[in-house]
């Protein structure tokens, strides 16, 4: 199910974050391919929102490298990533109540047909965009008010498509949702798997992450912690590299042991 | 509730059917119980569908009504209830006179309630609206009396001069971030004493109002020098306008498969802008005609909804008053919005003080001053504006105008005096402000805000 390509889209070799006294990142490297999900996973404060601010450029990286299908590209604000291609849809959705649909999901880059905003078009679009993820909501001119948690999240993912992106990070999709809701998330998550987008996607949940990604990358206290493929990795192997399970004094004792007999 | 089958307004092309299935839920949502179902054309009984034919729009209202969209059914229920008390107390209130009268004077505030449309749907307020039109008038009179200068220059350079004042207000909020509520409350005052000093003295400035754009906006400038043919002119070009609009709308939603508008429900909506429209012609024809400040605020209506309904800009102030994070996110520059709202409510508020300078051909001490301001919120508010942002309409200006100044006139007509015109003004807005709350409060309830 994997049909990874050779360069990552994205590539993140080395990159450091400070916020003055705190280190909130420490050489972390990241990869991301088209048509793959790379779950990014870790305790609270382990680094992962702001790893995904500095690749959605609202925190430029102090040290490192951020490669864009090969070649290093530098990000200082939201516009550049836009402009490369990531779409971040955050777990506050930020969507305009008061605007219907297909308001929202044009919003900041409306259609015009001489001049004027082509609500036409734009319609027309946003049903096939819609239709073509399978997302069911009662109308697109109905305002986002009216609708409930699942379909606003869907419609801030299908929003985050409007721009053709080729990283879509998702931060936290399933938090807030029900049973049913969750599910047709993920769905949407592997629809975009199928477009051959590559997709970030934030989570707690480990059996979302189980569910539709492809490498797991672990994070803690602001480091790498491993990757793993998702099919051959236990859930408890990934949780123990989220809580550092292995690395306790057990552990570090066992580890010398082990060393000092080697001598 | 409804289970009819045919609910969308209209059916999409053969081809776009898949499309129609996938999406249009109203047709077509899967049963709850099975996410992997494919979209099969049944209705889910928790949506409220729209029938067809008039029994449709009758449920649909009562729907909109209980779900708080009340839109403009206060107006037409206060206009009604308005004319007829003033009706029954003085027979002359619904003479052609008199509804001329109110034609006329209902433009000057309505300026100003346009510039708080702007301000309002972001869901902030301008207190000083009322006082930059009083000083745009004293600016005015300086420049034509004092310095002798040409009147349309004059009137372009106050009117920048209201744009910047409106500019400078939406800086301080914008960028400094003081409440606007304050800013302006704080210009309310300034402007106001800018005024007193400028007119000095003197306290009042007289504007020779026999050309130029005083003689525009005064009450003896009519559309075409009162030709009868004038006003049937306007009404004919609204409705063609609105027609033709529609169905080239129509034609392009029926080309692209999404839903449109049937013939139908189009004649019947121009029916009614005809018959409102003629019956208004007819009327002020039976007067004087139409005056040339009313078909310069009409003009600047369709002007400013179409800025409002279909231009970018538009789209990024209701963006703005509908979440400004999300706004943010989508790369609208939220202080460049509000610096600009903040300055089309100051330069409207300057043509609006022209309009006032027209009435009077005069700067006067108390231009804008009393009751200006209240009456333009309470305006913009009956009309259908929200205060809380994101939800309105610029017709709002003149639907709550017309109630407004029906009371103004009225009450001028059975001789009350000032006293009495203030506690029922203030009363007035305290309704508007309370309908537009309960409404807001029944909207969440009926989840639509």
């Amino acid at each position: 199910m994997v049909h990874v390509s050779a360069t990552p889209v994205l590539a993140l070799r080395g990159v450091s974050k400070r916020f003055g006294a705190v280190q909130a990142l420490t050489d972390v490297e990241l990869e991301v391919h088209a048509g793959e999900v790379v779950a990014l996973v870790g305790d609270n404060g382990a680094g992962k929102s702001t790893l995904v601010k500095t690749i959605a450029g609202v925190h430029p990286i102090d040290e490192g490298v951020i490669e864009w299908e090969g070649r290093p590209v530098s990000i200082t604000k939201p516009h550049d990533a836009q402009g490369l291609g990531v779409a971040t849809v955050y777990q506050d959705l930020a969507l305009c109540d008061n605007l219907d649909v297909v308001g929202n999901l044009f919003l900041g880059r409306e259609l015009l047909h001489r001049g004027a905003i082509d609500e036409v078009t734009m319609e027309k679009q946003a049903r096939e965009l819609l239709s073509t993820l399978s997302i069911r909501i009662p109308s697109v001119r109905i305002p986002i008010a009216s609708l409930s948690g699942g379909q606003r999240q869907v419609v801030a993912i299908a929003r985050a498509l409007i721009g053709d992106p080729k990283v879509v990070i998702l931060d936290e999709p399933t938090a807030a949702l029900g049973v049913e809701q969750t599910a047709q998330v993920l769905d949407l998550v592997e629809r975009l798997r199928e477009r051959d987008l590559g997709v970030i996607l934030i989570s707690h949940n480990m059996a979302d992450v189980k569910a539709v990604a492809d490498t797991v990358a672990v994070l803690r206290l602001g480091k790498n912690n491993g990757f793993f493929p998702v099919k051959s990795t236990s859930h408890e192997d990934i949780i123990a590299a989220i809580t550092g399970a292995t690395d306790n004094a057990v552990t570090r004792r066992a580890e010398r042991r082990s060393t000092e007999a080697a001598k | 509730m409804s289970d009819t089958s045919n609910t969308v307004k209209g059916k999409g092309s053969p081809k776009d059917e898949k499309a129609d299935a996938a999406v249009e839920a109203p047709t077509t949502v899967a049963p709850a119980d099975d996410p992997t179902a494919a979209p099969v054309p049944v209705v889910d009984p928790r949506l409220l569908v729209r029938e067809e034919g008039l029994k449709g729009y009758i449920t649909e209202f009562k729907r909109k009504v209980k779900g708080g969209e009340l839109g403009s059914l206060p107006v037409f229920i206060g206009l009604i209830i308005i004319w007829t008390i003033f009706q029954l107390k003085n027979d002359r209130f619904l003479s052609a006179d008199n509804l001329s009268n109110i034609s006329y004077f209902l433009s000057a505030t309505g300026m100003l309630a346009i510039g708080l449309v702007f301000v309002l749907l972001l869901g902030e307020i301008d207190l000083s609206v009322g006082s930059v039109s009083g000083l745009a008038s004293t600016v005015f009179a300086v420049f034509v009396v004092n310095h002798g200068m040409n009147g349309w220059l004059a009137l372009i350079l106050t009117i920048i001069t209201g744009i910047g004042i409106g500019a400078l207000h939406g800086w301080f909020f914008a960028k400094i971030g003081v409440p606007a509520f304050v800013v302006t409350l704080a210009g309310f005052l300034g402007w106001n004493g800018l005024m007193l000093w400028l007119l000095g003295s003197s306290g009042t400035i007289n504007i020779p109002a026999d050309s130029g754009p005083v003689h525009l906006f005064g009450q003896n400038s009519f559309f075409m020098d009162q030709a009868i043919v004038g006003a049937y002119l306007l009404a004919g070009l609204g409705v063609v306008l609105m027609l033709v609009g529609s169905f080239n709308d129509q034609r392009r939603r029926k080309a692209a498969g999404v839903p449109f508008r049937p013939t139908s429900e189009i004649l019947l909506r121009a029916g009614l802008l005809a018959v409102a429209s003629f019956v208004a012609a007819a009327t002020l024809n039976n007067s004087a005609g139409v005056s040339n400040a009313l078909v310069i605020f009409l003009a600047a209506l369709v002007v400013v909804d179409f800025v409002l309904r279909r231009t970018t800009y538009g789209r990024k102030v209701f963006a703005v008053g509908g979440g400004i994070e999300a706004a943010r996110r989508a790369g609208i520059n939220v202080p460049m919005v509000r610096i600009t709202v903040f300055a089309i409510s100051g330069g409207f508020a300057a043509l609006g003080g022209m309009f006032f300078a027209g009435q009077t051909a005069s700067a006067t001490l108390n231009a804008g001053g009393g009751n200006t301001l209240m009456l333009a919120i309470a305006a913009a508010v009956i009309g259908g504006t929200s205060l809380f942002g994101g939800r309105g309409s610029v017709w709002s200006a003149l639907l709550g105008m017309l109630v407004i100044q029906s009371i103004q006139t009225g009450l001028d007509l059975l001789n009350m005096n000032t006293s009495i015109q203030y506690m029922i003004t203030g009363a007035v807005l305290l309704g508007a402000v309370v309908i537009d709350s309960v409404s807001r409060k029944s909207q969440k309830a009926a989840g639509r805000a």
